[in-house]
């Protein structure tokens, strides 16, 4: 008999209908719906999800780890390399993007906090703040990336340092960001001489350099390194100035062979940076899953009909900050293409919201699912944020924070 | 009490609010942490933020504020990874696959940095040219 409840329960838990049950049957041994058969007591499942969702997090470590080899690697061979492409990023931008992510990082710990002791409205206060954190976030990433574009400081062929530079934005007069036209790296014969010198440099190091401090300040002596510096050639660089320049390091400056790894340091920056952001979006989405279950059901509908509001609000912003200046190779101009998408999308999410709120008189009334009882993907999806909260703690002072 | 209310609750307290009816008597191994220890924390990664940021207004040489920045931000990830996350009052088990994680990832970074330092020459070197240039 106690089975056949059991599964009566697990079966309208399943259609949606989860608070009702939790009033009626809390004092039945298996009262908890969300206990699946398979765990002892519900505090052993919460640990297992726990357990599972750390090792989860682990990987995703161990995935940004990979791109912060990358980087550690590149910054220690070219430090100059960064500590002229980070002048093109805006440090208040990413010091106010810190301050919204850690920000909502405590109201998620927040929310938790509230699930656990069952207030449903500040559970629900706290989600949705989580959430307007994470797309204040994603609108100034937004910013900063379009003014990287303007600048033509884009990543791959968009970066007008790079060798496979294509001016993509024809910029409008008076929407001048910078300039669109490649700088002066090295042309085909200087490229040449350059590694000419530099091979001369390298192969006959012992005579060349003798008593240049710069290369090696013992040098000629017994402690004279085995392995020489590879930049023979500097020029200005901070190291041998007296007071060393800060902020000021110019494209000049830069030698003849960092000219050309520039881009690579935008290459990085949008690499790292974009897999962060596409953290962030899919961890708005799982708040917004969470927010969308904390609230009765009879609200579901109208809530749901939200999210594609906001999604049109952003491409259409999205299109707007092209100015018509981007074309979509035989199509549109972006900006038009994003002026109908984003139509379709607002016109999917008044049709939600409308179907929402039909439903919303006939539907039962009730409350939200979590609470002291079950809180688990509360929980769950809080550790998530925290992680993504967590890179981007060190993501800011090693992109933005360079000297 | 209304729900809203059910914040100024403490966790001993916790059972004398509208929503009492869900706790348990098997729900009494559930951590709450306190709110003025979130806030707190809060607080202090406000403040390190700034310090990151204050602390490149010096010049601590090529390394030196890497190496100060790395600090902090490792301070704040500490903070985070213990409070809002919960580490501090979890199984240790949670907190041995996080370390185990990131002792990988250093492990990872550090001995790959160590062999791009002994291949310096060659990897900075520019790729090889097919024609000698005509001066």
């Amino acid at each position: 008999m106690s089975d056949l409840l059991s599964k009566q329960q697990a079966a309208v838990a399943k259609a949606g209908d989860t608070s009702a049950p939790e009033r009626d049957h809390h004092h039945h041994p298996h009262g908890n719906v969300h206990l699946a058969h398979h765990f002892e007591t519900p505090e052993q499942q919460f640990n297992s999800a726990k357990i599972g969702m750390w090792v989860f997090l682990a990987t995703e470590l161990l995935m940004f780890g990979g791109l912060f080899c990358a980087y550690a690697v590149y910054r220690h061979n070219h430090p100059e390399v960064f500590e002229f492409g980070h002048t093109f990023l805006n440090k208040n931008l990413g010091a106010i993007n810190t301050i919204f992510l850690i920000s909502s990082s405590l109201t998620m710990a927040w929310g938790v906090r509230a699930a656990q002791l069952g207030a449903r409205r500040t559970l629900v206060a706290c989600l949705t703040l989580t959430l307007i954190g994470g797309a204040a976030f994603m609108v100034i990433k937004t910013i900063e990336y379009s003014h990287k574009y303007h600048e033509n400081v884009w990543f791959g062929s968009g970066n007008k340092f790079s060798k496979i530079y294509k001016p993509g934005v024809v910029v409008g007069p008076g929407g001048g960001h910078g300039s669109s036209e490649r700088p002066h790296v090295l042309t085909e014969t200087e490229r040449e001489h350059a590694a000419e010198v530099h091979e001369q440099a390298t192969t006959t190091q012992p005579t060349a350099v003798i008593g240049d401090p710069w290369v090696d300040p013992n040098a000629g002596t017994g402690d004279e390194a085995k392995i020489k510096p590879t930049q023979i050639v500097p020029v200005g660089l901070a190291p041998r100035r007296a007071t060393p320049g800060r902020h000021d390091i110019k494209f000049e400056d830069l030698p003849q062979l960092e000219k050309e790894r520039v881009a690579t340091f935008f290459n990085i920056y949008f690499l790292m940076t974009g897999l962060h952001g596409v953290h962030v979006l899919v961890g708005m989405a799982l708040i917004y899953w969470i927010l969308v279950r904390a609230t009765s059901p009879h609200l579901h509908g109208v809530i749901i009909g939200i999210a594609p509001l906001a999604v049109a609000a952003y491409l259409f912003w999205l299109g707007s900050l092209t100015h018509g200046h981007l074309t979509i190779p035989g199509w549109r101009t972006f900006e038009n293409g994003m002026w109908w998408l984003s139509s379709v999308v607002a016109l999917i999410g008044v049709a939600l919201i409308v179907r929402g709120v039909v439903r919303a008189r006939t539907a039962r009334r009730g409350r939200g699912e979590f609470g002291p009882r079950y809180y688990t993907p509360v929980d769950l999806v809080g550790l998530y944020w925290h992680l993504v909260d967590l890179i981007w703690i060190f993501l800011f002072p090693l992109l933005y924070l360079i000297h | 009490m209304t729900e809203s209310q059910a914040d100024i609750v403490d966790e001993n307290a916790g059972d004398d609010h509208a929503n009492d009816e869900q706790i348990e008597d098997h729900q009494e191994h559930i951590h709450v942490v306190p709110g003025w220890l979130l806030l707190t924390v809060f607080a202090v990664l406000l403040f390190l933020t700034f310090v990151t940021v204050a602390v490149t207004w010096i010049d601590f040489g090529r390394t030196g504020n890497v190496w100060i920045a790395l600090t902090i931000a490792s301070i704040k990830a500490a903070l985070v990874a213990l409070y809002f996350m919960h580490l501090r009052w979890d199984s240790p088990f949670n907190s041995v696959i996080l370390i185990a994680a990131m002792f990988f990832v250093a492990l990872l970074i550090g001995i790959i940095v160590l062999d791009t330092s002994e291949y310096n020459i060659n990897f900075s070197a520019p790729p090889p040219t097919s024609a000698r240039p005509t001066q």
